[in-house]
C-alpha cells in the first residue's frame, strides 16, 4: 500500500515547481524533449528487450510502433514548439477599435497521464511530449499489466529529465484509485472504455478536463478487389489485425465484413500471408506477440467456448498456455449475438462478416458504438463517399490500416464510445494547454450607447453596430439619421 | 421524488431518429434553422423584452445590447461561414507516405442538451444552439426555471420558429434536469454553477458524453493609477458598467471585485460615487438601468454577505435594499476581510469590494493564489505590468481597459480554465465545439513499403528508421544496398 502522504508530497513539489514558472521557459521545453530523444537513443536496446520479454514483440515491431513514434513525435515537437508557443493575433471588427486581439496557449499545470499496457512506451511518451511542449508538470502512471516497463521507466525518466518537474508513479489499480483522488489540471487517459467511466467519475469532482483514449470495435469493410491489389490489401489486414501487438491495439481490426462472394477470396489470401509474416506453427509463432497475461488470455479462449463460434472457426485456433501466444484465428460468420461480437476482441482473432452487398456493412456498422478507426478497402469513389457521411468514427482510413497513427497533422483521438479530445503533433501541445484570449483596449475612444441612461437613440446605435452597420452608426452618431422607432 | 417529463423518452427518440436520418446535417437544413432564429428575435423582439423586463427588471435597451443583439450578430456570423466551417480541410503528410491524401471532415455528434442560465436567458440558451445547429446536431434545450416568463416565451418561439422534430424544449427545475441527466446524450453543453456542474459531469461520465462546463469565478479588475481625466472618466464608466451595469452584477464575467494601490483608492470611490449616481440617478431602483435580483433566494443570499462581521462596516457606498422589489443599490466596501464570504465566493450581485495593495504589482500574486477565474480585467496603459499580468495569471480571458465586451468578439474563444470550467464557444469555436473532426486518410496500392511488414530484420529495421526519421536518402541508399546496417 502506498503510502498516501508520500505520495501527495511529490506531487505537491510538482504544483511548486509549476508555480515557480521554470517549466513556461522554452528552453526548458526544448531541454526535456531533447532529453526524451537521448534516452530513447541511449535505451535502445533495453527497450528493445523489455517490449520482447514483456509482450512478445520483435524489436522490429517495437521500433516500428513505439520507438520511432516517440522520436519522431520528439523531433515533430522540437521543430514546432516555438510556432506552437507564439500568440496567434488576429483582425476585430472596426466597431472595437482601436483596440488588438490575440490567442495564447498557457499550460495548465499539473497533469496526470495514464498509460496502457499494450504499447507501454510510447502511450507514455507520446502524451508526455504535448505535455511538456505546452509547460506542464506532469506525473506518468505507467500501467501495471507492464511492470517492467513501468520500472524501467520509474528508473530512467529521473536521469533524463527534470525529476522536479516530472515523476512516475509505479502501482495497480488501488494507486490508480489515490491519484484519482487529487486535484489535477488535466488527465490524460489511455485504456478501456470501462476505466474511462471511473477515470471521468472522478475527474468530475474536481471539474477537471479530460481527454479520454478509449477503444471499440474497429471494422474493416473489404469490398471486392482486382487480384492486383488484393495481395497488398490483405498484407494491410493482416498487419493490421496481428501486426500491433498481436492484435491488442485500440486501433487494431477488430473484424472484417466482405461480400458473401468474395470471402472465401479474402480468407485465402489472409491464410497466405499469415504463413509468409508469422509461419503456421503455434509453439513456434515468429515476428507475433503474446497475450499480455493469463487473464486476458483465458477472455479470449472463452470467446471461443461457445460451440457455435468455435465451429465457424476455418483457420488456426490454437492456445500455448506456457508461452500465452494464440495464433492468428479466421473466423466465418460467428453468431452476431456472440460476446466475440458484441465485445471489443483486443486479441489475434479475426471474425469475418459476409454480406449480400457490400452497402449493407453501413448499417452494421451503425448499429454498433462509434469505433476509434474505421478501414475500407474499396475503390469505388461512390461508396468512399456514403461511408464517410454515413458512419462515424475517430478516424476513416481508405486502403490501408494503423498508418493514420504516424502522420503528425492528423488528429488522433475517438468519438462516442471511443472517447473524446484528441492528440498528436499540434493537438498534443493543444490538448495541454489553455487558449487564453486577450483583448486589449484603450481609453481613446468610446461607444457612449454602450451606458445607460437609456433611451431610443441608443436603441438604434446598437441595432446598426451589431449589424455592422458603420454608415447607418455614423449617421447616427452625426445627428444626420433620427432613430426611427416610436 | 423521481421525475418523469411526460413523452420526454418518445421525444429522444424521434429526435434521434430524425438525427440519424441524416435531415440536420444538410446545409439546407441547418442555414433554414439559422434563418429561423433571426426571424425569430426580428419578430418577436417586443415579446422577449417584455419577459426580460417582467423577470430580471432589464431594460429594452439592455436587454438589446447584451442579449438579443448578440444573438443576431452571432447567427449572422454563423450563416456567413457556414460553408467554410462546413468543408473538409487538408492536412498534410509526409513525403513516406505518398501516394496518398489527408483531410479532416468535420461531422455532427448528434443529439445534444444545452442546459442554460437564468441571468441571460435567451443569450445563453441561442448562443449554444446557433454552434450546435451550425454544426448539424439535433438539440434539447432546457432553459432555467428561475426565470419562467422568458423560459415559456423560449420554448413557444422556438416552437413557432424553429423545426420542432429537431429543436426541442425541456422545461422545469432541476428535478426535470436530474432526469434529463439520467439520459445518453452524444454532447452536454452547461452554463451555470460549479455545484451543478459537478453534477452534470458525473452524470455525463455513466455514458462517457463530452462535456462543456461555463462557470464562473470571482473575475478581478486590477485598477492601476490612473492620471488623465479623459481615461479615468472612460475607464471609470467601463468598471460601472462591468460590475452593475449587466443584469445587475448577476453574469459570469461580470467584475467582481477591484484591486488597486492604497494611495489610488480614494480617488477611485470618489470617482465610481459620481459616476453611479450619474449613471443610475439617485434613486437607482427607479431609474430602469438597473436589473433587480432573480429572486429571493438570491437577494437573501447577497444581503447575507453583507452582514458578515467586518464587511458591514467596510461599505462605503450604498448598502441598502428593498425585499419587496428585490432590490439591491450599488454597493462599494473597502477592504472587507479576506476570509469573508463576500471575499471567498463569487458574488453576483451589485456589491463591489475594492481591496487595497501597498503596490499595484502585488495584485498579481492575489490573482493567482485564488482559483482561475472565467475573466481577469486590467485597467492599466503600463505596458510592463500588462505583460507580468498576462504571464503571470490565468484566466479564461484577459481583458485591458473594458469589461465584458470580449463576449462580443466573434473571433475570441469563450471559455474558462482551471474552476471556471472548460471546452470553449463563439464564432467558429461553438462549430467545433459540437463537431467531432474525423480524420480521413486515403490510400493507394501504387506504392507499398515491404519494410512495414514481417518477416522482420535488420534491413527492415535500417528502413523503418530512416522511413519514420523522413530521412529519404538514406531510406534509398539501404534500399539500393548503398548503406548497411549501422
Amino acid at each position: 500500500m502506498i503510502d498516501d502522504l508520500e505520495m501527495r508530497r511529490s506531487v505537491e513539489e510538482l504544483r511548486l515547481t509549476f508555480k515557480s514558472g521554470k517549466t513556461r521557459s522554452g528552453d526548458w521545453r526544448k531541454a526535456q524533449l531533447r532529453a526524451i530523444l537521448r534516452l530513447i537513443q541511449e535505451n535502445e536496446d533495453t527497450l528493445f528487450r523489455l517490449l520482447q520479454s514483456e509482450l512478445g514483440k520483435h524489436p522490429v515491431e517495437s521500433y516500428r510502433d513505439e520507438i520511432g513514434v516517440v522520436k519522431k513525435s520528439a523531433d515533430h515537437a522540437l521543430t514546432y514548439i516555438d510556432q506552437w508557443m507564439s500568440p496567434k493575433k488576429g483582425r476585430l471588427p472596426l466597431v472595437f477599435f482601436p483596440a488588438s486581439r490575440k490567442v495564447l496557449s498557457e499550460p495548465l499545470g499539473l497533469v496526470l497521464i495514464i498509460g496502457s499496457w499494450n504499447f507501454p512506451i510510447s502511450l507514455i511518451l507520446d502524451p508526455l511530449i504535448g505535455a511538456i511542449s505546452a509547460g506542464n508538470t506532469v506525473v506518468l502512471k505507467p500501467s501495471e499489466l507492464a511492470p517492467n516497463c513501468a520500472s524501467f521507466l520509474a528508473n530512467i525518466l529521473p536521469s533524463y529529465l527534470d525529476p522536479k518537474a516530472i515523476k512516475v508513479i509505479e502501482g495497480g489499480i488501488d494507486v490508480s484509485n489515490q491519484l484519482l483522488q487529487y486535484k489535477w489540471d488535466k488527465i490524460f487517459f489511455t485504456g478501456s472504455t470501462k476505466a474511462g467511466k471511473i477515470v471521468m467519475a472522478a475527474a468530475a469532482m474536481n471539474l477537471t478536463p479530460v481527454t479520454l483514449e478509449l477503444g471499440g470495435k474497429c471494422p474493416v469493410i473489404f469490398d471486392c478487389l482486382p487480384n492486383s491489389d488484393l495481395k497488398v490489401a490483405a498484407k494491410r489486414v493482416a498487419s493490421g489485425k496481428w501486426g500491433g501487438c498481436a492484435g491488442q491495439a485500440c486501433i487494431g481490426v477488430d473484424y472484417v465484413i466482405v461480400e458473401q462472394k468474395f470471402a472465401s477470396t479474402l480468407i485465402e489470401q489472409l491464410k497466405k500471408t499469415i504463413k509468409i509474416f508469422y509461419g503456421d506453427d503455434v509453439k513456434n509463432l515468429k515476428n507475433f506477440s503474446k497475450i499480455i497475461n493469463k487473464g486476458h488470455f483465458d477472455r479470449l479462449r472463452s470467446y471461443l467456448e461457445d460451440p457455435a463460434v468455435a465451429n465457424s472457426i476455418v483457420y488456426g485456433g490454437s492456445f500455448d498456455d506456457t508461452s500465452l501466444i494464440i495464433e492468428p484465428t479466421i473466423l466465418l460468420d460467428p453468431p452476431l449475438d456472440a460476446a466475440i461480437m458484441n465485445e471489443e476482441i483486443f486479441g489475434p482473432l479475426l471474425p469475418v462478416i459476409t454480406m449480400d452487398k457490400i452497402e449493407e456493412s453501413i448499417e452494421f456498422i451503425n448499429s454498433k458504438p462509434k469505433p476509434l478507426a474505421l478501414y475500407a478497402f474499396t475503390k469505388n469513389e461512390n461508396f468512399k463517399k456514403r461511408i464517410l457521411a454515413e458512419t462515424s468514427s475517430g478516424s476513416v482510413t481508405f486502403n490501408d490500416t494503423m498508418v493514420q497513427f504516424v502522420c503528425d497533422d492528423l488528429p488522433f483521438g475517438g468519438v462516442g464510445q471511443s472517447g473524446f479530445g484528441r492528440y498528436h503533433g499540434k493537438y498534443s501541445f493543444d490538448t495541454f494547454s489553455h487558449e487564453k484570449a486577450v483583448l486589449e483596449r484603450s481609453f481613446y475612444l468610446e461607444l457612449e450607447p454602450r451606458h445607460p441612461p437609456w433611451s431610443t437613440f441608443k436603441l438604434e446605435f446598437l441595432r446598426s453596430a451589431y449589424d455592422y452597420n458603420y454608415v447607418r452608426m455614423l449617421l447616427l452618431l452625426l445627428g444626420l439619421k433620427r432613430p426611427s422607432n416610436p | 421524488m423521481a421525475t418523469i417529463v411526460d413523452g420526454f423518452e418518445g421525444e429522444l427518440k424521434e429526435l434521434r431518429e430524425v438525427f440519424n436520418s441524416g435531415k440536420t446535417r444538410e446545409a439546407s437544413w441547418r442555414r433554414s434553422q439559422l434563418q429561423g432564429i433571426l426571424s425569430l428575435f426580428k419578430e418577436r423582439e417586443s415579446d422577449i423584452m417584455e419577459a426580460l423586463n417582467q423577470d430580471l427588471g432589464k431594460h429594452n435597451v439592455e436587454a438589446y445590447r447584451d442579449e438579443i443583439g448578440i444573438v443576431i450578430k452571432s447567427a449572422n456570423y454563423a450563416l456567413g461561414n457556414l460553408k467554410k466551417w462546413m468543408s473538409s480541410k487538408r492536412a498534410k503528410l509526409p513525403l513516406a507516405s505518398f501516394p496518398s491524401s489527408a483531410k479532416l471532415v468535420p461531422e455532427p455528434l448528434g443529439v445534444v442538451l444545452i442546459i442554460s442560465s437564468w441571468n441571460f436567458p435567451f443569450g445563453l440558451s441561442f448562443e449554444p444552439t446557433i454552434g450546435a445547429i451550425a454544426a448539424g446536431n439535433a438539440v434539447i434545450l432546457k432553459p432555467s426555471e428561475l426565470a419562467p416568463t422568458c423560459s415559456s416565451v423560449l420554448a413557444n418561439t422556438i416552437r413557432d420558429y424553429l423545426d420542432n422534430s429537431a429543436i426541442k424544449v425541456v422545461e422545469g427545475g432541476h428535478h426535470v434536469g436530474e432526469y434529463l441527466l439520467r439520459h445518453k446524450f452524444d454532447k452536454i453543453f452547461f452554463t451555470g454553477g460549479a455545484r451543478v456542474g459537478e453534477i452534470v459531469m458525473t452524470a455525463a461520465a455513466k455514458f462517457l458524453t463530452p462535456v462543456t462546463l461555463e462557470l464562473g469565478g470571482k473575475c478581478p479588475a486590477l485598477v492601476d493609477f490612473i492620471s488623465s481625466s479623459w481615461d479615468k472618466k472612460i475607464a471609470i464608466k467601463r468598471i460601472i458598467w462591468g460590475k452593475y451595469g449587466v443584469c445587475g452584477g448577476q453574469a459570469c464575467i461580470g467584475i467582481d471585485y477591484i484591486l488597486t494601490q492604497k494611495k489610488f483608492a480614494p480617488t477611485l470611490v470618489e470617482l465610481l460615487q459620481k459616476y453611479i449616481k450619474k449613471s443610475f440617478g439617485d434613486n437607482p431602483m427607479y431609474s430602469h438601468s438597473m436589473t433587480r435580483i432573480i429572486n429571493k433566494k438570491h437577494f437573501t443570499r447577497l444581503k447575507g454577505l453583507l452582514e458578515e462581521p467586518g464587511v458591514k462596516s467596510s461599505i462605503v457606498y450604498g448598502g441598502k435594499s428593498d425585499e419587496e422589489n428585490l432590490f439591491i443599490e450599488p454597493t462599494i466596501l473597502v477592504d472587507p476581510p479576506l476570509d469573508s464570504s463576500i471575499m471567498t465566493e463569487e458574488i453576483f450581485g451589485p456589491l463591489l469590494p475594492i481591496i487595497t495593495v501597498e503596490r499595484i504589482e502585488d495584485s498579481v500574486e492575489f490573482i493567482r493564489a485564488r482559483p482561475k477565474p472565467l475573466a481577469i480585467y486590467g485597467f492599466t496603459s503600463n505596458e510592463k505590468l500588462q505583460k507580468k499580468m498576462i504571464s503571470e495569471t490565468s484566466s479564461g480571458s484577459i481583458t485591458f481597459n473594458d469589461s465584458i465586451v470580449q463576449y462580443a468578439v466573434d473571433t475570441l474563444p469563450f471559455g474558462g480554465v482551471g474552476g471556471s470550467g472548460f471546452g470553449r464557444y463563439h464564432g467558429k469555436y461553438s462549430f467545433e465545439n459540437f463537431s467531432h473532426q474525423k480524420a480521413v486518410m486515403m490510400r493507394g496500392y501504387l506504392i507499398d513499403f515491404g519494410f512495414r511488414y514481417p518477416p522482420w530484420n535488420n534491413k527492415k529495421l535500417q528502413l523503418l528508421k530512416s522511413g519514420l526519421r523522413y530521412d529519404y536518402i538514406t531510406l534509398v541508399f539501404v534500399k539500393l544496398g548503398l548503406k548497411g546496417k549501422a
